[in-house]
């Protein structure tokens, strides 16, 4: 019945979001920060990543493609469209779960439990828009920003480790880079990354938002927002691509 | 002034507040005082929307709060000021910054003048050059004193206190105590203040409302306590041999003597 309730509750969180701004000049100052703290604060992590998956990508294809009849090239088509359809948005995105999302849990779940929020609320501001909202849109306009950059330094990692390797030179890498490319793919990873947008801002700001108790609840809420984040995004992941694809 | 009708609060099964009423009026200090766990807190919280009541009604000035519309309600919490029992002080943001946000959300003032009344209100609560500072590097007294600056800094009508002096020392509750009491009557405001410290209660109660297992026991003043015959309000109240020393003293020094078994030596020593 909890799961009932909790989804109940999401989507009276969500519904509660959309009201007229008390000041929209403040709004949009929380949102910039967000917006802020989502790109800014998670880029340097999506930057490593991005290169070791790239990296590592293409050092695993060439160890598996030994036939001498597939040409070298296509080692580099493989870590693009992995990269592109899989890593960049879905592995990017269980990583910004765990940054971005407990983070938002625990930022909200503070602010539950020292009366915070409360005291917003006594203020006349709708704590839903004004501390959920942003964090939502500041997620859902950064988060696919970030998957394009994963996207390109994994493609970009992959070339630096296929010549560092000596596995294939970067004149061969680029051609493969080019071969059979679908602008499809990239759509797709963006609307996987929107998908995951909202659920990694989402989520975590519905446990921060209804936590009780203390520091110790606190603690588990933003655990529980990165699981269920982690497990929606794979879930949503076999979906879209049973859809899309 | 504010009014409550027939309060009543359940939480599943266990009803906390009882058909609770009582008439809170401009200018003075109304306290809501009881054992912990005894209601306090939740009637609060029905008084200024943060729970819904079951049954009853609250009214502000005469508009019924209970039965407003949420837009209604919001316009209301513009002329509320709460000060929190931990403060409830923005983290990430210094002290100039907390009490200039109600500014900030609700005025279209410019900076200067925000700034202006930001110190002007930070002056009256004995607050001098902690506008950069973060709530981190304040001390408990401090940090009480910017609630309540940031509380009063939209000149509410309405000014709620839950448990201003918890977690303070004696002497620095006392400074808080006369704050909330000068500023309520300097700017006519209502303010209900939810405590069970005893010198709040004998130094500002001008009306006192004990709750008792969700009821109201007992209502009156700062004088009246003393006299009362409650039994359970002057268990609450006079808990120690100290404090019953200086209830007797006191009534000694109203009305000349002791209406009890103590003998006047004793309670001079």
């Amino acid at each position: 019945m909890t799961i009932f309730s909790d989804i109940g509750r999401y989507l009276l969180m969500i519904k509660g979001m959309f009201s007229r701004p008390e000041n929209g000049r403040m709004y949009w100052k929380e949102f910039m920060h967000q917006c802020t703290e989502i790109g800014i604060g998670a880029l340097g992590i999506v930057a490593i990543i991005s290169v070791f998956i790239g990296a590592v990508s293409t050092l695993q294809t060439a160890y598996q493609l030994i036939s001498p009849l597939i040409p070298l090239s296509t080692i580099a088509q493989i870590v693009r469209d992995t990269v592109i359809l899989e890593f960049a948005p879905t592995l990017t995105c269980i990583v910004l779960a765990g940054v971005i999302g407990s983070k938002i849990a625990s930022e909200l779940g503070n602010m539950r439990v020292s009366e915070q929020i409360d005291a917003l609320e006594i203020m006349g501001i709708n704590t839903k828009a004004y501390l959920v909202l942003p964090k939502i849109l500041a997620g859902l306009l950064m988060i696919p920003f970030l998957v394009i950059i994963a996207m390109a330094l994994g493609i970009w990692g992959g070339r630096v480790a296929a010549i560092s390797a000596n596995i294939i030179s970067g004149n061969i890498y680029d051609k493969g880079l080019h071969e059979g490319f679908k602008a499809y793919n990239v759509f797709f990873a963006l609307a996987k990354g929107y998908t995951f947008a909202f659920i990694i801002s989402s989520i975590p700001a519905f446990y921060g938002y209804y936590v009780k108790g203390g520091a110790l609840e606190i603690g588990r809420s933003s655990t529980k927002a990165v699981v269920v984040s982690c497990i929606l995004i794979l879930f949503s992941d076999y979906i879209l691509s049973a859809l899309l694809l | 002034m504010i009014e409550v009708r027939n309060i009543q609060k359940s939480f599943g099964d266990k009803t906390v507040i009882h058909n609770v009423s009582a008439v809170m009026k401009a200018g003075q200090c109304n306290l809501i005082i009881g054992t912990s766990g005894s209601g306090k807190t939740v009637l609060m919280k029905c008084m200024v929307g943060l729970f819904d009541p079951d049954h009853g009604e609250v009214l502000y000035s005469g508009q019924n709060f209970t039965e407003m519309s949420p837009e209604a309600k919001t316009e209301i919490r513009k002329e509320i000021g709460m000060l929190f029992q931990g403060s409830a002080l923005f983290d990430s943001q210094t002290v100039e910054q907390n009490v200039m946000f109600p500014l900030d959300m609700f005025t279209k003032w410019p900076h200067s003048k925000k700034l202006e009344r930001v110190n002007e209100v930070l002056a009256r609560v004995n607050i001098v050059d902690a506008n950069k500072k973060y709530p981190a590097e304040l001390s408990g007294g401090m940090k009480k004193r910017v609630a309540l600056a940031r509380a009063i800094v939209l000149n509410p009508k309405y000014l709620f206190c839950d448990e201003p002096n918890s977690g303070l020392d004696p002497q620095t509750s006392l400074v808080i105590d006369k704050l909330i009491q000068e500023i309520t009557k300097e700017f006519n405001i209502t303010t209900v203040v939810n405590t069970h410290d005893m010198n709040s209660v004998m130094e500002i109660g001008n009306y006192i409302l004990y709750m008792y297992q969700g009821h109201k026991e007992w209502e009156g003043n700062n004088r009246e306590i003393i006299f009362s015959k409650n039994q359970r309000l002057n268990e609450f109240i006079f808990a120690s041999e100290f404090l019953k020393d200086a209830k007797e003293m006191r009534m000694l020094e109203e009305t000349g003597r002791i209406p009890n078994h103590r003998n006047l030596d004793d309670t001079q020593k």
